[in-house]
């Protein structure tokens, strides 16, 4: 396990650097001359060649890397131009929220997937199996941007049993004060026993989460069934049915543990698919993550911005598969054995 | 009479995958169950599992396990049979045991399904595999840290444990090599001498069937159509099928 | 043989592939429709001038009637006319990505399949690297250092997508350059390019068509949500991302803005998806990873 464990690490690393690299060619391809940007459309050739050098941009290539890479280990991402921040901590600002968001779809996408998809695989070929197949694969269909609106024009303002957006009732901020630590009010909530907020930024939650649940909980529906139904035509399956277990033990425990390694593996890439997603939806509930960020960072052709949040994503992407790789290791006994 | 099978047939929709008129597995007996593939020699196993419904076939006719007549038994009791007192045994014993699951995890859990408790299954289990004749610490390994000839030997163990009566062996042998298989093969023989237990044994390989077998039935295209003492069967064949099939068998003497 | 089920003479076999063809049925009998209406939108639509640059002010916004099924919008457009028009653009757009995106990926996946070693190494890196962003964050950063276009779109798609090919590829490369009639090929001094394109090449074919039809529904996801953020389609370009973009302003009170155009695309991607869904059922039996 140990063996395994440090050799994906290392491959990990050199992805990482890979990516930052990559985001590196991202933010020089900016079409227009950066030293014009800074000098002024009206200097001469000398100003231009001093601004140019003190931007660094009459070094080499490698150098400019280098001093790229170093500026990234060191916690320098450049600042942003909208906000006049830099890039890292309106990063750290906006992160909790969707990362709230993301976890919260994601519970929901597997609390209802998996279920969902072990029903489909006890009794194929049934009304209910049909039922599920065209659920998952309306989610993994879905434009998730049409679904929030019409989600919140039905559920929202027509219907009014939800809020419309934000993470939680702003006036409760004078009534129930909440103590913030986390920067999620979900979870902040949860640890002062603040209840109001607590019951607000729930059913605040609810809307964007399933929104940004209805893709995973197609992927995962569809992987479950169709990996415990692999399953079922295997000998091991045969022989723990004449040993006399019962058909919904022998799905439900034995098959699903078979079934939830390529389930995890999926579970990485759904999360970066999640994050991003939230882009889509994020602005439209007024949500405060990095989806709103990045969009109005879109909309400013804030460069630094754009090009901090798609690197925060790639590492955070390199971290998740890494540790989904670790998990499934521990779980299937086949991989680390290899 | 352990096992008596009746006008037993298996059937797909229209096509009849097995049709067995009259077979019976006596205590402390081997019965072969002979025939190449396709000839529905499985499906009988499944029948007499009462699984053959999960594949979608319908069974109709007569399996009495000591005169207990277990075709339209309820789901439920069905289960308490299966696995107690009718055990099987797979043809390909590596993907016979779920790859994700410590081996003796599945027998101590299927000990527990049939009413014993968490102690009685252990102990069980490790007496069970020093009759096998394998170290009860092997228990505690995936399948894939055994090997094919172990696994079955497991398989074997588990059917012991069970205090199984019938064990129905489907191809147990073909997939191991001639060394391994010689010794399941004994440890079948014990069984038969020492528990008495009736034992059907599903097979192609003739020469396997021959060595082993008290009985042997020939199937063919989902009929059985010869069966006796294998010696006589082997001797003094009445179908061409069956000749043809003694005749395939490579003898090492000529 | 080991698995009983296998052996229940064709019964599941003949089940999956009923079920098979009906999901190619359902989805290629959408995507036909899809196609006609793309090719015969100018005949189709009420309103042509509405989907380029014609404007009528004076009936905007107004609710679904007979003379505009499907209302208007913010400028007096028919929606109808425009979304009948928008199968031109997200499908079309969609093809090509996926084009240039094979047209990369698919011949890095055989050269590092099929020659391992080094090559594999470098390539796989290079891969895994591209693989470490999620499409749509890939091709959003792309798009938004270039200017925002169909074109910046396709090209942006197209770079965030190839990885997936290649990877692909490269398994059914390195499979099929394994086997020993390829090595009797090299013995007898057949030269690798005859090689690659007779052998691994067809071998190949089948699971990238399964999955090509697949992601063909999840690229024009991908091509409407650019130009919902605003970075793909501009106005007048009757895209359907755009279009919901557009009239999430009027929402509330004038619902078929959005409501249409997001229908168009939800429908658009499902064809595809089940289309993908039974090829893959019919052409490949060991599933492919569902993503």
């Amino acid at each position: 396990m140990i063996r395994y464990a440090i050799r994906r690490v290392a491959l990990a690393i050199v992805v990482v650097a890979g990516v930052v690299i990559l985001t590196f060619v991202i933010a020089d391809l900016v079409p227009g001359d950066p030293a014009v940007a800074w000098a002024g459309p009206h200097a001469s050739a000398a100003q231009l060649a001093r601004a140019r050098q003190h931007l660094g941009l009459d070094q080499p290539l490698p150098v400019r890397i280098g001093k790229y890479f170093g500026g990234i280990l060191t916690g320098n991402w450049g600042t942003s131009i909208h906000t006049h921040q830099p890039v890292l901590s309106d990063i750290g600002t906006a992160a909790p929220a969707t990362l709230e968001l993301v976890v919260a779809a994601l519970i929901i996408a597997l609390v209802a997937g998996v279920p969902l998809g072990l029903a489909a695989a006890r009794w194929p070929g049934t009304f209910l199996d049909h039922t599920i197949r065209v659920i998952a694969v309306l989610g993994v269909s879905m434009p998730i941007f049409w679904l929030a609106l019409i989600l919140q024009l039905v559920f929202a303002q027509r219907l009014r049993v939800l809020p419309v957006a934000g993470q939680y009732d702003p006036n409760l901020m004078f009534t129930h004060p909440l103590v913030t630590r986390t920067q999620m009010p979900v979870v902040d909530a949860l640890l002062s026993g603040n209840w109001t907020v607590l019951g607000s930024s729930l059913r605040h939650l609810v809307l964007p989460a399933v929104v940004v649940a209805a893709y995973p909980v197609g992927v995962i529906a569809r992987m479950t069934r169709a990996q415990v139904l692999d399953t079922l035509g295997e000998t091991h399956v045969q022989m723990l049915r004449s040993l006399g277990f019962p058909e919904r033990t022998v799905i439900s425990r034995f098959a699903m543990k078979l079934a939830w390694n390529p389930v995890t593996a999926v579970l990485a890439l759904v999360f970066a698919y999640s994050l991003v997603n939230s882009f889509l939806v994020e602005s439209i509930f007024d949500w405060p993550g990095l989806g709103s960020y990045a969009t109005a960072s879109v909309e400013t052709l804030d460069t630094p911005a754009i090009v901090g949040v798609t690197l925060f994503i790639g590492l955070v992407y390199v971290a998740a598969n890494l540790v989904v790789d670790l998990v499934q290791a521990a779980l299937d006994p086949r991989i680390r054995l290899q | 009479m352990k096992l008596q099978i009746r006008d037993l047939r298996v059937l797909f929709g229209d096509h009849v995958a097995a049709s067995v008129a009259a077979l019976d597995v006596g205590v402390g007996e081997i019965v072969g169950l002979a025939g190449e593939s396709g000839s529905g020699k499985s499906m009988t196993i499944q029948a007499v599992l009462g699984l053959a419904g999960t594949a979608g076939a319908t069974v109709t006719g007569s399996i009495k396990l000591d005169g207990t007549e277990l075709t339209g038994m309820s789901p439920a009791a069905l289960r308490a049979v299966r696995g107690r007192r009718i055990a099987a045994i797979f043809q390909s014993p590596a993907s016979a045991f779920n790859p994700v699951f410590r081996v003796g995890v599945i027998v101590t859990r299927a000990l527990r399904l049939h009413g014993l408790s968490a102690a009685e299954a252990r102990d069980r289990a490790a007496a069970a595999m020093r009759s096998v004749l394998l170290p009860p610490e092997l228990l505690s390994r995936y399948p894939a840290q055994l090997s094919g000839g172990q696994l079955q030997r497991v398989a074997i163990a588990l059917a012991i444990a069970l205090r199984a009566e019938v064990l129905l062996a489907d191809e147990p042998t073909s997939a191991l090599d001639v060394t391994v298989q010689a010794e399941v093969l004994e440890l079948l023989r014990e069984l038969r001498d020492t528990r008495g237990m009736a034992i059907l044994f599903v097979s192609h390989d003739l020469a396997v069937i021959a060595e082993l077998c008290d009985r042997v039935a020939i199937m063919r295209s989902g009929q059985v159509i010869e069966q006796g003492r294998t010696q006589e069967v082997i001797a003094a064949p009445q179908q061409d099928y069956t000749r043809e099939l003694l005749a395939a068998v490579p003898r090492l003497d000529g | 043989m080991s698995t009983l089920l296998a052996r229940a003479p064709g019964v599941t076999a003949v089940r999956r592939a009923a079920r098979a063809n009906r999901l190619i049925t359902a989805g290629a009998l959408i995507v036909a429709v899809i196609v006609v209406v793309a090719v015969f939108a100018p005949l189709l639509a009420p309103y042509p001038a509405d989907a380029g640059t014609a404007t009528h002010p004076e009936i905007a916004l107004q609710a679904p009637s007979m003379r505009h099924l499907f209302g208007t919008d913010q400028v007096g457009r028919d929606v109808f006319s425009r979304v009948l028009y928008g199968a031109r653009i997200s499908p079309v757009v969609a093809f090509f990505v996926l084009l240039i995106a094979c047209a990369i990926g698919v011949p890095l996946g055989i050269a590092a399949g099929y020659f391992g070693g080094v090559t594999d190494e470098i390539i796989m890196r290079v891969t895994d690297v591209f693989l470490a962003f999620p499409a749509l964050l890939l091709s959003l950063a792309f798009v938004a250092v270039l200017s925002p276009s169909l074109t910046s779109v396709t090209i942006a798609i197209a770079i965030a997508w190839w990885p997936w090919y290649t990877r692909l590829i490269r398994g059914q490369a390195a499979s099929v350059a394994g086997r020993p009639y390829v090595e009797a090929c090299r013995t007898l001094g057949i030269p690798h390019w005859r090689i690659l394109l007779r052998h691994v090449l067809p071998n190949s074919m089948t699971p990238l068509i399964v999955q090509v039809s697949l992601d063909a529904g999840g690229v024009i996801l991908t091509i409407s949500a650019l130009s919902f953020l605003g970075l793909g389609a501009q106005d007048p370009v009757p895209e359907w991302g755009l279009m919901v973009a557009e009239g999430e302003n009027y929402f509330t009170t004038q619902w078929w803005l959005v409501t249409y155009p997001g229908l168009a695309i939800l429908i658009t991607a499902l064809a595809f998806t089940l289309l993908g869904d039974g090829l893959r059922d019919t052409l490949d039996p060991r599933r492919l990873p569902v993503r």
